[in-house]
């Protein structure tokens, strides 16, 4: 395990000032204690024995700097994560968009795309798959190339089982994957109505109005004022009536754009009452 | 003392996995008030069973136990508990950061995750407990407090319930006690009050 004393804040500050001069990629905002933790593991994990020699070969690599943001960013998702979430969305949310003519959904920083699946499951079972679009955006392509695949690792279709029947599931969830050597490969219908494409929450704008923007365990990597940024950029996104879906320790309440929304009761789902 | 209410300069971070739950409902209580410290509590546990937990360990606790909130200010005379399915950080300005990335040691929270932010934030400020459990977790975290220039005691693994983990860390570092449970309180507020008593000089 590598020393925290060797990697002091400075370093940090450093290399996230080289990703912003190099790459464009404003890192600034991040939480600290979450990014330097990522980073002193990614530097003992590919071997540097000094700081310098990281922070050359970050700032020489494009390659390198591809491997830094797959790494540093956290990745970690899984299908129907926090299944009561994805319950309530099925029986409380979604029926309501669904007596639109057509439903938009942002999922902002769907990594692996694990949760943009669950979405276009959840759609399908009620009938809403056809008229709905769901947007699945990530500041890293990596990923979003992986998302696209629909291969998702077996071993973990057991938990994801499980999460599935807890959030309301009505099938045998098995129906929706072939399994292929250690991979189920999702069906490809489901993909249809998902449009994967990069998008920094740090740097970029709106794009579209949606009625539902997901974004859960995204905003905890931020500092107070991005977050608060980023909630300002979903509720300019967000049609009047859409919804907000965080992560289980996140919350809108310190945002500037509270009092425009109105929480279902227990749940991290905010609905926007007022423009 | 009482000057320093709400400011939160001293940390006693305390991790737990099997068998220290026992203990740490034993060690709230006792805690000898006032205290001019904040008190954080990473325990493994299974997702879903976390209010019970706080307020199991509110029973008879004469401070407020509180699951900490990501970028809440770190306040004194508070216990904090890591949610679970996330790691617990520190940032330099006193708050915490939640993480949800992988799990460390099988474990999310990870001890070692959670000891090793907050000797980066508190270094000689810091006071590390590492009680009873059954696998490696908070090896490394406490070794790294004590480098960070933090004080560390570790359960005497005759006590401990499963005395796995600290017979694990007391082979890798050099703690500055081995308690048994009913020996901590009494060092603890010791500790404390050195340091309160220096800084009055």
């Amino acid at each position: 395990m590598n020393s925290d004393e060797d990697v002091t804040d400075e370093y940090i500050e450093d290399v996230l000032s080289d990703t912003m001069d190099i790459y464009g990629y404003d890192f600034s905002g991040y939480s600290r204690a979450s990014i330097r933790r990522r980073i002193v593991r990614l530097y003992s994990m590919d071997n540097f024995t000094n700081f310098a020699a990281f922070r050359y070969q970050l700032r020489s690599d494009v390659k390198y700097f591809s491997r830094f943001l797959e790494q540093v960013t956290v990745n970690v998702t899984e299908m129907f994560r926090d299944p009561d979430f994805f319950q309530l969305l099925r029986s409380r949310v979604l029926p309501v968009l669904g007596t639109y003519p057509f439903i938009r959904i942002w999922i902002a920083g769907c990594s692996t795309g694990e949760e943009a699946y669950s979405m276009a499951i959840i759609l399908k079972e009620l009938n809403l798959l056809h008229k709905s679009l769901i947007y699945a955006t990530d500041l890293n392509e990596v990923v979003l190339s992986k998302a696209a695949k629909a291969y998702f690792p077996l071993q973990k279709m057991q938990t994801y089982t499980e999460n599935y029947l807890k959030a309301g599931g009505q099938k045998d969830f098995s129906d929706y994957y072939t399994a292929n050597y250690n991979l189920a490969k999702f069906d490809s219908d489901l993909k249809q109505k998902i449009i994967f494409s990069t998008h920094n929450l740090v740097s970029e704008n709106s794009f579209n109005q949606f009625q539902l923007i997901l974004c859960r365990n995204v905003l905890i990597y931020f500092d107070r004022r991005l977050q608060i940024k980023v909630l300002e950029l979903f509720n300019n996104s967000l049609e009047n009536l859409g919804y907000i879906g965080l992560g289980s320790k996140e919350s809108l309440e310190y945002s500037s754009i509270y009092n425009k929304y109105e929480r279902l009761t227990g749940a991290k789902i905010w609905r926007k009452i007022r423009e | 003392m009482e000057e320093d209410q709400g400011i939160n300069k001293q940390l006693l971070i305390i991790g737990g996995s099997a068998g220290s739950l026992e203990v740490i409902s034993f060690l709230l209580p006792k805690i000898i008030l006032p205290i001019a410290y904040s008190i954080v509590v990473v325990i493994h546990r299974k997702q879903g069973i976390d209010d019970l937990l706080t307020g199991l360990l509110q029973n008879d606790c004469p401070l407020p136990v509180r699951e900490a909130h990501e970028k809440e200010e770190i306040r004194s005379g508070t216990v904090y508990l890591a949610p679970p399915d996330y790691h617990l950080l520190f940032e330099n300005n006193k708050t915490f950061s939640l993480d949800h990335s992988e799990k460390v040691n099988f474990s999310r929270p990870s001890i070692d995750v959670s000891f090793e932010s907050a000797s980066h934030v508190y270094k000689e400020n810091l006071l590390g407990l590492l009680l009873s459990g059954a696998n490696q977790d908070g090896t490394t975290g406490i070794k790294q407090i004590k480098k960070m220039g933090g004080r560390i005691i570790i359960q005497d693994p005759q006590s401990a319930a499963f005395p796995y983990m600290p017979t694990n860390a007391i082979q890798v570092t050099k703690p500055d006690a081995v308690l048994a449970k009913e020996e901590m309180t009494t060092f603890i507020h010791n500790h404390f009050s050195n340091i309160a008593a220096n800084e009055k000089g």
